[in-house]
């Protein structure tokens, strides 16, 4: 059976023999890193053609079909028309944010990847804190959006910052709730240690109603704080003409456009791996020959499958729902999913010390 | 009682977003609903909607006759001066006069497809066709004689 576990072993055994210690941890992390930048190119391209498949077919029409087979290579078409383009800096921004800004969004996301489990043991870092260390880098985010909106010295861009540092501050606090819930359940902070709970049965379906109170409130929550519609008041293209990126053109422009699919990428992979069971296969209680035929499904596979299955499910919300505005936003997060989200932890944490869960 | 509200307020608004994704999820899985038309290349297939309006027409049957009868109800309909009826008078057989038309001229280059002179005919001569590829080197040639030579008024239209 294919498995990434016995690929990083080997390829671990293979450098220990070869170098001495030192080298061959260096050697593991520039391999990691080149992995990471790989994934982040494939996602993006992937992403992008993904949801204009998506939106066009919702949309009743056929979207990109002329590049490549099925229009295929239409993302690659864009990225070289972006590489081709002048990196235009403004006369009065604010140079060295200017060119800062979309750099950090970028190292937010790439940080944000660490305590992923991908597949069964192919994790960069298995952090004991992995939760908290999720909720606290993706509120990084923001700086480099502000940072981005302040330093354009453009009014539209600051107001754009302004709404989504409004917007990723109140929506982190039903985020980490929703997300505490399955911690509550688990008594870990640890990645591994929850997807290990979920050997039974994932969460959605063990921890009855309050779970999946709890999952949509994440999916709305993190929408949102991936500023996508119809939580795009940052960007707000109709309003404020992009946003913190009004500015921006070329590569940096790509960078930014690249953040957000991959912050999609990794709040579904989040959702995927507490809701959802990680890379664990779906298990059904006591059927013992069901349950064999879904282990023979690769882990990855398992892992892959259920995020993308969350990313569409975001991008049918995006296609579907219409846009707020910025009052219904911030009525929608303090009148409605915090008060549900504290009364619902409060819901999990009975379920958890009864023991009524299964 | 409040509560009671406020709850009623999360749930509708809940069933009407599933609403509104099942409306667009029935679209996404349903790929035959999909109605974009691949202009250049099914140029043989091309189905247009039944009221698009590309240009007026003058429908003459098969021994080239029309229904104009030279009244100039169209050219007073229309807002912009597009259409210009050339009358002539006919000698009927008792030996009457009577008013027919020489040459009916329209200028689609200043044409803006409002319907208004298919609407005001009274006998239903004009019509709008569905071509839509009108470019042309020379403007010259927008303007465009709607009658046929040597065509006559069918029988009958008064």
């Amino acid at each position: 059976m294919f498995s990434l576990e016995g690929l990083t072993n080997m390829i671990q055994g293979w450098l220990n023999s070869h170098f001495n210690p030192t080298i061959a941890l260096l050697i593991q992390c520039a391999i990691v890193v080149l992995l990471a930048i790989t994934l982040f190119a494939v996602l993006g391209l992937v992403l992008v053609l993904m949801e204009r498949k998506v939106a066009a077919h919702i949309q009743i029409r056929l979207g990109p079909n002329r590049v490549g087979p099925g229009g295929m290579l239409q993302t690659v078409a864009d990225t070289i028309k972006l590489i081709m383009k002048e990196g235009l800096t403004p006369d009065l921004a604010d140079k060295f944010l200017f060119n800062l800004a979309p750099f950090l969004v970028m190292i937010v996301a790439m940080l944000l990847l660490a305590p992923i489990a991908f597949a069964k043991n192919f994790q960069i870092w298995d952090i004991n804190i992995g939760v908290l260390y999720i909720s606290a880098v993706s509120s990084l985010s923001v700086i480099g959006i502000l940072m981005a909106g302040w330093a354009s010295n453009n009014k539209y861009s600051l107001l754009g910052a302004m709404r989504s540092g409004a917007q990723i501050v109140s929506y982190e606090l039903s985020a980490g709730l929703a997300v505490l819930t399955v911690v509550v359940l688990t008594g870990s902070l640890q990645l591994s240690d929850i997807i290990t709970s979920q050997q039974d049965g994932w969460w959605l379906f063990k921890g009855h109603i309050p779970v999946i109170i709890a999952f949509v409130i994440f999916i709305i929550a993190v929408t949102a704080e991936t500023n996508r519609a119809p939580f795009d008041l940052a960007e707000a293209e109709s309003e404020l003409t992009a946003g913190f990126h009004t500015e921006y053109s070329g590569m940096k422009f790509a960078l930014f456009f690249l953040a957000e699919y991959i912050n999609i990428f990794i709040v579904c992979s989040i959702g995927a791996t507490l809701f959802l069971g990680g890379w664990m296969p779906l298990h059904i209680g006591h059927w013992d020959a069901f349950n064999h035929l879904m282990d023979y499904i690769p882990s990855s596979v398992w892992f892959m499958g259920k995020t993308f299955f969350l990313i569409f499910l975001i991008m049918w919300f995006r296609w579907t729902f219409p846009r707020l505005r910025v009052d219904q936003l911030l009525n929608l997060e303090w009148k409605y999913l915090l008060p549900i989200s504290l009364f619902n932890i409060l819901l999990v944490t009975v379920v958890a010390i009864m023991g009524w869960h299964f | 009682m409040f509560l009671k509200d406020y709850i009623k307020e999360v749930t509708g608004g809940v069933v009407s977003l599933l609403k509104g994704m099942r409306k667009t999820g029935y679209y996404f899985f349903h790929p035959k609903e999909i109605i974009t038309e691949q202009y250049p290349d099914n140029r043989a297939t091309l189905k247009l909607a039944d009221r698009f309006r590309g240009e007026v027409v003058m429908t003459h049957d098969e021994n080239n006759e029309h229904a104009c009868t030279g009244c100039t109800a169209c050219e007073l309909a229309c807002p912009n001066g597009t259409i210009k009826v050339v009358t002539k008078f006919d000698i009927t057989p008792e030996g009457k006069k009577k008013k027919a038309v020489d040459t009916f001229i329209y200028h689609l280059e200043l044409c803006t497809m409002c319907n208004l002179c298919i609407q005001a005919c009274p006998t239903d001569a004009i019509k709008m066709a569905q071509t839509f590829e009108h470019s042309v080197y020379d403007r010259s040639q927008l303007t465009k004689q709607l009658n046929k030579p040597g065509s006559k008024i069918r029988e009958g239209i008064e």
